[in-house]
């Protein structure tokens, strides 16, 4: 928050009525964006669940047909792959968009000129990403199911599974909110070559974490990556009988890592949005 | 009467920048004006109309819309005025319906009045029958006057235009302008900023013209062209006698009864400002060409014009 908007009553004059106000405009942004993920309903189910799924057949099923892995794996696999569908949807809900609204389109200005604190236009695009991560989460069960024919379920572990992917989309949105005020329209194939790739693969969506005890220098690198602790965190919830990390921990470093990617992006943010 | 816009001593430096942006800046705008803003590319214009709309952080100074301290208030002053921006950044996820009437709920209005004023918009600025499109089908004057439409959606007291006729065909220019007049009428405050001399002599009230920062001049158009040298030029397509050239030929028909001052400009016509009738200096400037064995092939005799001004204020180095 800066001075230049915080919003204090003037003792001299103001508006005549007091029709708009910070709230409202907030709600009418984030209408905004959820009637455009409606109106692209289709082209969104398909962004965020073909990847995860073919992962899924590929890894789970036809892996599994050639008797390479176990039908076990597959049930390993799931709940890794719902926690990677939310993950990379919240972070590329906020990213993409951002990076092109801020250059190209400038369809962001608009917004940004809106009667409300600039820093809840940030804000809003962050609880956007975490409701379409959420969505794209309950989407992946069924359809994970029937790719596999079975899908685990732990009904004591619902609390913590709602917990962990709500932090962990939170997280992924804020890294997307970081890399969309940071990365200029130019390197937008970057992004995909040298930060979601790694980040896909170090997150411990396709193994446990403690499966890698002796491949120390790899736990490590897995360690460093915010993803790990939401495939975690999933794993203990739907399939607690995998060794996991615990899932406080797993809940501690989501949310102090959800809590500083929001504050470096919305630094960003503030950034580009004033000069 | 609380002034549409008030700019005290504003100053704006960039970060890593050894010059100010805006360099102490002062205006005022009264209610129902039109304002043009008038400067070379990088003159501070653009960076003086993003402080007046919240998207530029003043270094030092004060800037009001509408008795609003922008720099303080930024929230409040965002219900006052409006932005039509010289690059489309129309919501293109949304038709050219939906962005009025998205602006208009961003702004607090109900379903029904946001409807209803969209519609209405859509008929004033002629685009009731392509309302339903897609914005990228639209050319660039339809999304200027969607632009227009959208930022009267809220009704601002104060309106600016970041050169909003560069790139139109004559058409869109006319109906612009059109418009323009039309917001004054209903007591809407304009601020545009233009390079378009025609368009600032045509549209203003006032002009301000602006360069590295600084307000060298403020007046009416006519004003301001009267404040020249003199009422009338005198360009004059000259080929230079042997052993001689334009700077001495300029030199001497100076020194002709009549003839404020001159410039060459290169590869055209000196130009000759004059304060006496172009008709009676004629004769003389002839005659010393004769006598200078110069050829003398074009004659023009005009008024000095805002163009002029505006040269002989902010020269005629390239940015």
């Amino acid at each position: 928050m800066t001075v230049l908007d915080t919003p204090t009553p003037t003792p001299t004059s103001s508006p005549a009525d007091a029709r708009p106000s910070a709230a409202r405009a907030f709600r009418a942004i984030l209408w905004r964006d959820i009637f455009v993920t409606g109106k692209e309903f289709w082209v969104f189910l398909a962004q965020v669940a073909l990847q995860p799924l073919f992962m899924l057949f590929v890894f789970a099923k036809v892996l599994n047909a050639g008797g390479y892995v176990t039908d076990s794996y597959a049930h390993l696999l799931l709940p890794g792959i719902v926690a990677l569908t939310a993950f990379l949807t919240a972070l590329q809900t906020v990213s993409f968009p951002l990076i092109m609204e801020f250059s190209f389109t400038r369809e962001i200005e608009d917004r940004l000129l809106a009667p409300l604190p600039t820093y809840l236009v940030a804000v809003e695009k962050l609880l956007l990403a975490v409701i379409r991560a959420l969505a794209s989460a309950v989407v992946m069960f069924p359809i994970g199911a029937l790719v596999l024919g079975s899908a685990p379920w732990h009904s004591d572990g619902v609390p913590l599974l709602i917990a962990s992917l709500v932090l962990g989309s939170w997280v992924g949105a804020g890294i997307g909110l970081t890399l969309g005020t940071m990365v200029p329209p130019s390197k937008i194939s970057v992004i995909f070559a040298v930060i979601l790739t790694p980040l896909m693969f170090t997150g411990a969506t396709q193994y446990p974490w403690q499966s890698l005890d002796s491949m120390r220098w790899f736990q490590v690198v897995t360690a460093l990556n915010p993803l790990t602790y939401l495939s975690e965190a999933v794993r203990a919830a739907v399939v607690p009988e995998i060794p996991h990390i615990a899932p406080w921990i797993c809940l501690v470093v989501l949310v102090l890592s959800g809590a500083i990617f929001t504050g470096v992006g919305i630094k960003g943010f503030m950034r580009r949005a004033l000069t | 009467m609380t002034p549409a816009v008030e700019v005290h001593d504003l100053v704006k430096r960039y970060p890593k920048r050894d010059v100010n942006a805006v360099d102490g800046l002062s205006f005022t705008v009264q209610p129902g004006e039109i304002f043009g803003l008038l400067g070379p590319n990088g003159a501070g214009k653009s960076t003086t109309i993003g402080v007046l709309t919240t998207r530029v952080r003043a270094t030092s100074g004060e800037a009001r819309v509408a008795g609003m301290d922008v720099v303080r208030n930024a929230v409040a002053a965002r219900t006052l005025f409006a932005v039509v921006p010289q690059q489309t950044n129309l919501d293109r996820s949304l038709t050219p319906r939906q962005n009025l009437a998205f602006h208009a709920a961003y702004h607090g209005f109900s379903r029904t009045d946001r409807n209803a004023k969209a519609a209405a918009m859509l008929d004033e600025f002629g685009l009731a029958d392509q309302a339903d499109d897609k914005v990228d089908w639209y050319s660039g004057g339809m999304a200027q006057r969607l632009m227009i439409a959208r930022a009267m959606m809220h009704e601002p007291k104060v309106l600016f235009l970041d050169e909003p006729t560069t790139g139109l065909d004559p058409q869109s220019r006319l109906f612009m302008w059109e418009r323009v007049r039309d917001l004054r009428s209903r007591g809407v405050t304009v601020v545009l900023t233009t390079h378009d001399m025609d368009e600032a002599a045509e549209m203003a009230d006032r002009v301000g013209i602006v360069d590295h920062g600084k307000l060298l001049a403020l007046d009416t158009p006519e004003g301001l062209t009267r404040g020249l040298a003199g009422h009338s030029v005198l360009d004059l397509s000259v080929t230079a006698g042997d052993g001689d050239d334009p700077e001495k030929l300029v030199a001497a028909l100076t020194d002709v009864a009549g003839v404020e001052r001159g410039e060459a400009v290169a590869g055209g016509p000196i130009r000759l400002y004059l304060t006496a009738d172009p008709a009676t200096v004629l004769a003389p400037v002839i005659a010393v060409l004769g006598g200078r064995s110069a050829t003398l092939t074009n004659v023009h005799m005009g008024a000095a014009s805002l163009e002029d001004v505006f040269i002989d204020l902010t020269g005629r180095g390239l940015r």
